[in-house]
Formats: structure tokens, C-alpha cells, sequence
């Protein structure tokens, strides 16, 4: 993230460009009463008929030369401001992408979406279409001022009076809106969040029939949003009329010195006309200035939040000069690893090794630490002790890209885009994999059949979250992913849970054929993770037994138990031979 | 299932823009005594304005001109308390017409979001996340301005143009009419522009709609980009839908831009065409120089309001498609709601009767997933349902509580048919377990109480115990009052799962329905958990989708469901001996072991 000048700056010929649009319109208008001046007085009065097409024209020219002026100033500054919007919003939703994940684990999606959408709006509105009225105003002020000098310097104490007033007044309103709109971009993003959790978790609330219960928990959110509102309202009611009543005041005081000097003698009644004709001109822009101070603070407000979310950095860093090797062939190995997150600690004394081509296989209690080991191997978080070591190098020495690009995890937890099938099977490797590994990915997967058969086939949308699909076809197409990644490590956590027996059969044969890639498999069904090289039965965040299917069951420990259970039906001697 | 995705734009209806603006205004006349005085303190706003040019002219022409200091001194002294009198009408309008679109836009968005609820799954299914919210917050919030500009700004600009025009009228009836010429164009231009702006408004709200999409979708998915290193497609796609963003915001300026262009134009014309016809045609003398030089002021307050105007009506066609779009889901009929008549389904006994039903969903009629399936389940079954995934287990699940409606048939409970009695009656007796768990953000006490939020703390303690989750939660830092957030920190799949357990137990439901529930909870943990429910769910009626066949297994009957229909039911040992469907699933799982 760059600092908002920065963003502007690019943009600075348009500014510019923008910026004389508007000093020539300007100077126009102010041209046209002198035209009318000499349409009255030279025409009319003084009879001078030759000059007359030339002044009624330069009239319509006045006009079509502000049309043309008006319209490339507010598309510029329009184009300008939305372009502004675009670099920061790419650069802050690339920057929160790439954060590690105790960021996520700490920022609602709900939030982040207002960052990247309603904040960035708000500056880029700012940037842009504000920024020009600020300008113009100002620019404006400052012209009428100088005429003002030009005719009168004494009576100019007036306005040079009133003005710093104007300025004392907008200067607090913004402060004090300031702290609304950082509330209200709180909320803003709080109503977000309870809104979005109620629409993903619709099924949930609609199978306890909690609708009246999450209607009121919006509708105070709701509220709170209003009151907020109502509070910025407030702000603006309290100083909007008094900036309008001191730029009146001034008007009156214009008035009155102006007159005692006409009275006096040391003015003309026409200077006096033609300065209280500048009074009126400056009139509008201080009215505007409420709402230009308004629109600023609000910009501002989510300027801070934009900035705070980009000035977070990632807790996993890659080290620096990290190359990419050229192969890397999938020898895991764990050394001492432990990890503790919030002070508790979740894994201890943790140590694998595995071959490239071999399957360890993962069983535990709900809660031991399996899923973290998988978070641990992406440096989803990074060990708090011991190492990992891929191809005999620690992970912490791989560029993160080029370590996740060679292990292709199914996760327990499925989450697919609101895109195509082939789409979603691509991810990550959207330009390297041809349709013909993502239909070969999807039969491995066992997900051909159902997936032809879908209206669209392998094009077909699936909802977000892959809503519309069983949750065992969901399943599929996220180990078809995982498949269709070909990497070197292939972990599946619990990969199987919501598969039927002969699919789940059907896709362990099919892996079973994939040699050479390094397999962690997580699972509770003995029957997911009998193959495996090495099974570990993790308990109270450590390995509680280690060794083969056979190995294991001869021990008659945890795993021999938890056999025991899931083929129970079996004759006693068949069952604990 | 037509599915629309982030990258698509979604369909809006074609509403005219005539109904969608009555229908907006309807909100405000909620508010009639306070517009009535909102109008009133306007006016006297306006006078104030109106009064000040006159002020001015009679204090230079009069009591300057004629040396009054104490005149001069009477009229400040009244210009003042004008001004100040101003001051209290503009705070108080200001903060009385805020009040009103507040509330109008808080209205707005407690019934879109009401409306929200009702609807069924269908609606939920078909569109991502990320577009309705847009609605909610972003499309709501567009209104703002519009609404309040339509009282504060219209109507002032208004009569002052109405003032005007008859002052201009009085004043010279040629002139007048020789300024108000160029309006019939003012107002065509304005009307083509419209037209082609508002398309262009509505591509840009449907792109606004795309992006917010995405980024909900993106960062909802943080893991899989992350774990898949797809963060460069991720953001060339992002690029693409902010690009699409911006551009059609700068085709659609491109032309509402015109609109003071036009008026700059008209502007010029006027003024042209007023001195023109003025002197050429009607003739300098028969009009008189006083005339035409107070024309000239007039001219620009005639002009000041119409540039007003146009900008309002310009900021109405860019925000009514934001308008459209709040409409359109308040129209979208919710396809499940209590049918006229329904009456509140008393304590059921938990007898489910399935009557020659057929489901089709409603967007693909003629794919039927269910055909023709009639069963029937007494008080305090036990029903395990088997079959391939996709071959309609949770639907039948879903028919049960009525997430969605039968095509054909009925479903009757206890002789009640579930359509003939209220949703909210019918699912508080439900309990339903999917396989994806959803938790909330809150303590897990808020949780555990979602269905029964005025349960005791040993009821909850004793729901948690039943499933086994309560010996975690006290390893948890807080133990019932930790927080969960939605990436849930610090709990595992299993535990989330065990959580959800431990809510629907708390909600006492008459009809258990398991989908899965148990997929990502270890055999161990999972033992425990079903002896807590077949010691809490006692004669009660449950359903349990399984793979894991030592979860079915217990089920006083198994349904084997494929083909649309149910394939096989009996018991366990009946299924087995009859050697088909399921005893071939059944066998399949002990094969590798032979």
C-alpha cells in the first residue's frame, strides 16, 4: 500500500488537466456579466447594432464553451478518482491476501469485504469528485478575494475577518465527524458480518427456526447503524447552518461598513454594488463546505482503516533469498516439532520421516492436533519448536509459493468457488492444466460420472461453497483438485468423511496407483489408513502409538480398539485375529 | 441448478422507473408531519434567501443612497435575526429530514432483510453470498442522498423556479417566454441521456454487485487460495472484476456527464436566444433597459435551480438502479411460507408418513430426484437411509422439515401435514444436524443455546456432557464463554461437529435428523456421542445418514436409497439376508480385510 498522494500522483497531468478545465470555466462565467453589461449598455442604451450578433454569440459561446469545459472536468476528475480507487483497491486486497492466517483467524470476512469495497469507495469518491469541489471552491474563494482587494482593501478586512471563522468551524465539524464516520465504518462492518453469517449459515437458522432471533440481532445492528447516522447528522446540523449564518453575517457587515463609507464619502455606490456582487459569489462555497468537510472526514475515516489493514504484516515471511529448487521429490521429515497457538499448546514432540512414494497414515481423537499437523507442513503457521523438513530442507528455507505449489492438500472442511467444475479443479494451476488432466483428475476422484451428468457438464456452475452439489460430490471434486495438482506431497485430511464405502474404495485404489508422490492420509475409518507405510495414533497432542497396521493391532492399544468398533459385526475370531 | 457465479452479472428485471420511484416515496410518506414541518421550516428558509437580495437592493438604493445611518442600522439589526432565525430552521430541517431517511433506509433494510429469511434454499443456492450482502448494505446506503435531496433540494429548487418564471412572466411576458424556449430541449436531452445513463448505472451496480462477490468469495476461501498458491489467479481475476468496475463507472459518467454539459449549452442558448428576440424581434424600446437589466439577474436565479434540478435528477437515475435491485428480493416470492390456514403443530409424537412423494427442484421440474416414495415411520424409530451420494438421502432429510416443498405427495406428521402447519412450529420440533457445521460468532454458551436461548446453565452443561464436548470446552481459556470467531480458533472440525451436537441436543427435538453428523468425529469420541443420543432420544424418531456403516448398523430399519426410490428396507439382519444392494455395501467395507 502506498501512500494516498502516491496514488494521485499518477494521475497528476489529469489533475492538472481537470484543474485548468475548471480555472477557464470559471473565468468564463465570470465574463458573461460583462457581456450582458455591454448588451445593455451599448446596444441598448448606446445603439450600437454592429456589435450585437458579436455579443449574443459570445453569450452562446460562453455556454458551449463551458459545456465542453464542465464535462472534460467532471469526466476527468470522475475517471481520475475511479482509477485512484482501482490501484488502491488492487493493492489492499493483494496485500490482505497475502497475510497469514492468523490474520484471518482474526478478521471476519464481513470486515475485510468493507475494507476492500465501501472504505476504498469512500477514498476514491474522495479522491476524485470531493477533491475537485474542495478545489473549486477554494479556487473560487480566492479569485473573488482578489477582485474584493482589488476594489476596496479596507472593506476586505471584512471577509479576511469572517473567513478564519468558517475555517475554525469546518476545521471541528471534521474532527467530530471524523469520529463518527470511524464508527460508522465499524458498524458499517459489523452489519456486514452479522448479515453475511446469517445468509452463509441460512440452513442453520432455518433448522432451529431462529429467523425472528437473527432479525433481531440485525435489526439492533441495524439500530446502532441508524443512531450513528443520526449522530453524523447531528454534527452537520450543528455546524452547516452557523457556516451559513457567518457567511451572511459577513454579507450584512459588507453592507453596513460599505455603507457608512459610501456615506461617509470614501467609496462609490457602485463599488459598493460590485463588492457586495463578490460577497454573494463567495456565499456558495462556504455553504458547500459543511458537506465538502463532510464527505472528507468520511474519506478519511476509511483512509485509516484502509491504512491500519495494510500496514499489517504477514506472521510467516519467506527468508530472504529463498530460491525454488528444481525438483523436489516429497521426503518428509519431522523434527522435534511442537506448536503451541494462544499459549496452549496443541502438538509436542512430534517426529516423522517419510520417503518420497510412502503414506503415513493419521488417526486421533477429535481435538488431538491432526489438522494441525497439515497446517503446520504449508506453514499455514509456523512451528513454534522443532523443524520440518522437506527434501531434507527446512520448509522455512522454501519461497512460500514454491512450497504450497508442491504439497496439494484435501481439506476436511470443503470450500469450492462459485465457479465451473473444470474451474474449480484448476485452481492454482489455471494455465498449466489442460482439460484433459482435469477430466483424468475428476475420474480418479470418482467424480466423472455425476460430473457429466450435470447440466453443463465439466462446465457447469457450482454455487458458492459448492451449494447444489451432496456433500460427498463435493467432496470429490475437492480431491479431483488436489489430484489434478500432481505435487510431489498429497495430504488428505479426513478426505473421505462424507464419501459412501465403494466411492471411497474406488478413489484409495485409485491412489494407491499414484507411486512416487508422498502421502499423508488422515482419517478415522481403519479402513482409510490401513495401507499406510506408518500409522500414528496422535493423543493429548502427541504420538501415542506409532507402526503398521499389523504392528498396531498386535500392540491391542487405541488403534486395535478403534478397529474393534468399526468391524464389531465380524465373528470374534475373525474380527481380533 | 442455474448457478450464478462472481463473474457473472446477474438478470434485473425490467421494472419501470415511474413504479420504483412511487414505491421509494412511499417510505417517506410514512413520515408526513414531519416532512409537513420539515417543508414548512423550507419555506421559511426560502424567504429568508428569497427576502436577502431585496434587503441588499433596498439598503444600497435607500438608505445608503440617501446617507440613513440609523435605516441602515434598523435593517442589519433585522437582516441579523433573519439570518439567526435561518440558522434555527436549517437545524432543525437538517436534522428532521436526516431522521426521516434514516429511518426510511433502516426500515428498508430490516425488511429486505426479513424478506431474506423467509425465502427458501433455492434462493440462497443460486447466487453467491457476496451479491445478496450488496443489497443489504452497499445498494441500501446508495439511497441515502437521493432520498433526502428529494425533499431538501426538489422542493426548494421548485418554488423558486416557479418564482421566478412568474416574476419573469410579469415582468415581460415576451422575455419570459423567449428564456423558457430552450426548455422543451433542456428537457429532451435530459431524456435521452437518461435512458442510456441509467443502462449504464444498472451494468455498473451488476459489476459493484460482481466484486463484492469476489471478495467475499476470496477471502471466504482464504485456505484453499493460500494452500492451493493461487493467489496470482486469484488477483488476475480480481484485477479483472475492479477493471470491470471501474470501467463501466467511466462509461456510465461518460454519458450522466452530459447532463451539465447539456445544461451549460441550453444555458448559452437561452441567453442567446432571450437578447436575440428581445431586441431583434420584439424590439429594445417596447421592453425598456430596467427590464432587460433586471432580466439578467433573473435569468441567473432561473437557471441556478434548473442546474439543481438536473443534478438531482441526475443522482436519481444513478441510484434508482440501486433501488431496483433492493426491490427486486423484496418481489422474489419466498417459496416456502406458512400457506393461508396453517395451524400450529401441537407436540408431536414423531410418526413421519411419506405419501407418493415426488421432488423435483423447482428451476429443473422435469429431473425428478425423488419419485414416487411412500414409507412409513412410527413414533421412536430409528431410520438409517443408505445409498450412493446424490441419490437423494438428504433430500428426503430436507422434505422432512420442509426446506423445500414436494412436487408430488405429501408428508404428513402424526397425521399433520407439514404443509398445512406453521414452518416455525414444525422446526422448532426438528432437530437437523448437517454435514457442514455452522457456528456463530459468540461464546460457545451462545452457541450451544441457539435453539433455547433461555436454557438453564445445567441444561446446557448436561447437553455438552451427552456429547462429549464438555470435558474440551473446559480445556478451552474461557471454557463456556470462549469465543468463536468464524475461523473458528483453536477448534478442530470434530469439535465444531460436537459443539453443533450439543445445540440440537439442547433444542429437544422430537425428530432427530442426522446428515452426517458425525463424518469428522473419531470412532471413540463418536461412541460416547451415540450413547448420549439413545439415551436423550428415547422414543423419539430419528434419521441418520451415514457412510460409516457401524453408525447404521443399530437402526431399527435401513432405507437403501437409489433410482429416486427406496431400493431395499428392513433391518440389518433382514437386508443382509436378502443378499442385495445393501448387503453388497455392506460386505464391500471388509473386503481389504479378507
Amino acid at each position: 500500500m502506498q501512500k494516498l498522494g502516491t496514488y494521485m500522483k499518477r494521475y497528476g497531468p489529469f489533475y492538472l488537466l481537470g484543474f485548468v478545465c475548471m480555472v477557464v470555466s470559471i473565468i468564463l462565467d465570470m465574463a458573461a456579466p460583462q457581456l450582458i453589461r455591454h448588451i445593455i449598455d451599448d446596444v441598448i442604451v448606446g445603439r450600437n447594432q454592429e456589435l450585437f450578433m458579436r455579443f449574443i454569440l459570445g453569450l452562446l459561446g460562453i455556454g458551449m464553451g463551458r459545456a465542453v469545459l464542465q464535462y472534460i472536468k467532471e469526466l476527468t476528475y470522475d475517471a481520475v478518482g475511479v482509477s485512484v480507487g482501482y490501484h488502491m483497491r488492487k493493492d489492499l486486497f493483494c496485500h490482505i491476501q497475502k497475510m497469514s492466517m492468523d490474520f484471518f483467524d482474526r478478521h471476519n470476512t464481513g470486515e475485510l469485504m468493507t475494507r476492500v469495497k465501501e472504505d476504498v469507495d469512500k477514498v476514491w469518491m474522495a479522491a476524485g469528485f470531493v477533491g475537485i469541489l474542495a478545489v473549486e471552491a477554494v479556487t473560487h474563494t480566492v479569485l473573488v478575494l482578489f477582485f474584493m482587494f482589488r476594489l476596496n482593501p479596507k472593506l476586505t478586512i471584512v471577509p479576511f475577518m469572517i473567513l478564519p471563522l468558517i475555517g475554525v468551524c469546518a476545521v471541528r465539524m471534521e474532527g467530530k465527524l471524523g469520529t463518527v464516520y470511524d464508527k460508522i465504518s465499524e458498524e458499517t462492518a459489523e452489519l456486514n458480518t452479522v448479515a453475511q453469517e446469517a445468509l452463509s449459515g441460512v440452513r442453520t437458522v432455518k433448522a432451529f427456526a431462529q429467523e425472528k432471533h437473527e432479525i433481531r440481532k440485525f435489526g439492533r445492528h441495524n439500530r446502532k447503524f441508524y443512531d450513528l447516522n443520526m449522530e453524523q447528522a447531528g454534527i452537520v446540523a450543528d455546524y452547516q447552518p452557523a457556516i451559513t449564518f457567518l457567511g451572511h453575517t459577513m454579507l450584512l457587515m459588507v453592507l453596513t461598513t460599505g455603507g457608512f463609507m459610501v456615506i461617509r464619502g470614501s467609496m462609490t455606490l457602485g463599488a459598493l454594488g460590485a463588492f457586495l456582487e463578490y460577497a454573494n459569489n463567495v456565499i456558495w462555497p462556504m455553504e458547500i463546505v459543511g458537506w465538502l468537510s463532510n464527505d472528507i472526514a468520511s474519506a478519511f475515516a476509511s483512509w485509516k482503516k484502509i491504512k491500519k489493514a495494510a500496514g499489517e504484516t504477514p506472521q510467516i515471511m519467506e527468508q530472504e533469498g529463498a530460491v525454488t529448487p528444481e525438483r523436489i521429490t516429497g521426503s518428509l521429515r519431522f523434527e522435534h516439532v511442537g506448536f503451541s497457538l494462544n499459549g496452549q499448546e496443541i502438538l509436542k514432540d512430534i517426529n516423522l520421516e517419510l520417503q518420497p512414494g510412502q503414506t503415513l497414515g493419521i488417526m486421533g481423537m477429535t481435538g488431538s492436533g491432526k489438522t494441525t499437523i497439515v497446517n503446520l507442513i504449508q506453514r499455514f503457521y509456523d512451528v513454534t519448536e522443532g523443524r520440518i523438513l522437506l527434501d531434507g530442507k527446512d520448509i522455512r528455507s522454501y519461497p512460500l509459493d514454491a512450497l504450497r505449489a508442491s504439497i496439494s492438500v484435501v481439506m476436511q472442511d470443503v470450500f469450492l468457488f462459485s465457479d465451473s467444475v473444470s474451474e474449480n479443479v484448476k485452481t492454482g494451476k489455471r494455465e498449466e492444466l489442460t482439460q484433459g488432466t482435469v477430466e483424468w483428475a475428476l475420474e480418479r476422484a470418482g467424480a466423472a460420472h455425476f460430473v457429466s451428468r450435470l447440466g453443463n457438464g465439466y462446465e457447469t456452475v457450482v454455487g458458492e461453497r459448492g451449494v447444489g452439489l451432496s456433500g460427498g460430490q463435493k467432496q470429490r471434486i475437492s480431491i479431483a483438485r488436489a489430484i489434478a495438482k500432481q505435487a510431489p506431497v498429497l495430504v488428505l485430511d479426513d478426505a473421505a468423511s462424507a464419501l459412501d464405502m465403494e466411492t471411497e474404495q474406488l478413489i484409495q485404489k485409485n491412489l494407491k496407483q499414484v507411486d512416487k508422490v508422498t502421502k499423508i492420509i488422515i482419517g478415522h475409518r481403519i479402513s482409510a489408513v490401513r495401507f499406510a507405510d506408518e500409522i500414528i495414533v496422535l493423543e493429548n497432542n502427541e504420538i501415542a502409538e506409532r507402526g503398521t497396521h499389523e504392528e498396531l493391532m498386535a500392540a491391542k492399544g487405541r488403534y486395535y480398539r478403534t478397529w474393534c468398533v468399526q468391524y464389531a459385526d465380524r465373528k470374534e475370531e475373525e474380527l481380533c485375529r | 441448478m442455474p448457478v450464478n457465479s462472481a463473474r457473472e452479472d446477474e438478470l434485473i428485471r425490467d421494472v419501470s422507473k415511474k413504479e420504483t420511484l412511487v414505491r421509494l416515496y412511499k417510505y417517506m410518506l410514512a413520515y408526513k408531519k414531519e416532512l409537513v414541518l420539515v417543508g414548512f421550516l423550507l419555506l421559511i428558509t426560502l424567504s429568508v434567501n428569497l427576502a436577502t437580495p431585496l434587503m441588499i437592493e433596498l439598503a444600497v438604493d435607500t438608505f445608503v443612497a440617501e446617507g440613513d445611518v440609523p435605516g441602515l442600522m434598523r435593517l442589519a439589526a433585522f437582516g441579523f435575526f433573519m439570518f439567526l432565525l435561518r440558522m434555527v430552521c436549517g437545524r432543525g430541517w437538517m436534522r428532521m429530514i436526516a431522521d426521516v431517511t434514516n429511518r426510511v433506509l433502516m426500515t428498508i433494510r430490516s425488511q429486505l432483510y426479513e424478506h431474506i429469511q423467509t425465502l427458501s434454499f433455492h434462493f440462497f443456492d443460486s447466487r453467491p453470498t457476496g451479491k445478496i450482502l450488496a443489497r443489504i448494505v452497499g445498494d441500501i446506503n446508495s439511497l441515502k442522498d437521493m432520498l433526502s435531496d428529494s425533499v431538501t433540494k426538489l422542493l426548494p429548487d421548485f418554488l423558486t423556479l416557479i418564482g421566478i418564471a412568474c416574476i419573469m412572466l410579469v415582468k415581460s411576458w415576451q422575455l419570459a417566454l423567449a428564456a423558457f424556449l430552450t426548455l422543451p430541449l433542456l428537457a429532451g436531452g435530459m431524456f435521452v441521456i437518461q435512458i442510456r445513463a441509467h443502462k449504464l448505472w444498472q451494468i455498473h451496480r451488476q459489476k459493484n454487485s460482481n466484486l463484492n462477490a469476489f471478495i467475499h468469495e476470496n477471502f471466504s476461501g482464504i485456505r484453499i487460495v493460500q494452500s492451493f498458491a493461487a493467489e496470482p489467479e486469484r488477483e488476475a481475476d480480481f484485477d479483472r472484476c475492479a477493471l470491470e468496475y471501474r470501467d463501466s463507472f467511466v462509461d456510465a459518467v461518460k454519458v450522466a456527464d452530459l447532463f451539465s454539459a447539456l445544461v451549460e449549452t441550453v444555458w448559452g442558448l437561452g441567453g442567446f436566444l432571450l437578447y436575440f428576440i428581445g431586441i431583434r424581434i420584439v424590439g429594445a424600446d417596447k421592453i425598456g433597459v430596467g427590464t432587460f437589466l433586471a432580466f439578467s439577474t433573473y435569468l441567473g436565479m432561473f437557471w441556478s435551480p434548473i442546474r439543481n434540478l438536473a443534478s438531482f435528477y441526475n443522482k436519481i437515475v444513478t441510484n434508482i438502479s440501486a433501488a431496483e435491485r433492493v426491490f427486486d428480493i423484496l418481489d422474489t416470492p419466498a417459496e416456502i411460507r406458512d400457506e393461508a390456514g396453517s395451524v400450529k403443530l401441537p407436540e408431536i409424537k414423531g410418526g413421519v408418513a411419506f405419501k407418493n412423494v415426488s421432488f423435483a427442484y423447482t428451476d429443473e421440474p422435469e429431473k425428478l430426484v425423488l419419485e414416487d416414495v411412500s414409507f412409513l415411520v412410527r413414533p421412536g424409530e430409528t431410520i438409517a437411509l443408505v445409498g450412493p451420494t446424490g441419490a437423494g438421502k438428504t433430500t428426503i432429510a430436507s422434505l422432512i422439515s420442509r426446506f423445500y416443498d414436494v412436487t408430488a405427495g405429501s408428508i404428513e406428521i402424526d397425521g399433520y401435514n407439514t404443509r398445512e402447519v406453521t414452518l416455525e412450529s414444525l422446526r422448532k420440533q426438528m432437530g437437523v444436524m448437517t454435514q457442514d457445521t455452522f457456528l456463530f460468532t459468540g461464546t460457545i454458551r451462545e452457541n450451544i443455546c441457539y435453539g433455547k436461548e433461555d436454557a438453564k446453565e445445567e441444561e446446557m452443561i448436561a447437553a455438552a456432557k451427552a456429547v462429549n464436548a464438555h470435558e474440551f470446552i473446559m480445556k478451552t481459556k474461557k471454557g463456556y464463554d470462549t469465543q468463536i470467531s468464524e475461523r473458528s480458533s483453536g477448534l478442530s472440525i470434530g469439535q465444531r461437529q460436537l459443539l453443533a451436537f450439543a445445540r440440537t441436543m439442547l433444542s429437544n427435538p422430537r425428530i432427530l435428523i442426522l446428515d452426517e453428523a458425525t463424518s469428522s468425529i473419531d470412532t471413540h469420541t463418536e461412541l460416547l456421542v451415540q450413547a448420549g443420543i439413545e439415551a436423550m432420544l428415547k422414543n423419539r424418531t430419528s434419521f441418520i445418514i451415514a457412510h460409516r456403516l457401524s453408525t447404521i448398523r443399530g437402526a431399527d430399519r435401513i432405507f437403501y436409497i437409489d433410482d429416486k426410490n427406496i431400493l431395499e428396507a428392513g433391518s440389518h439382519e433382514e437386508l443382509m439376508a436378502k443378499k442385495g444392494a445393501y448387503y453388497r455395501l455392506y460386505e464391500s467395507q471388509f473386503e481389504e480385510i479378507k
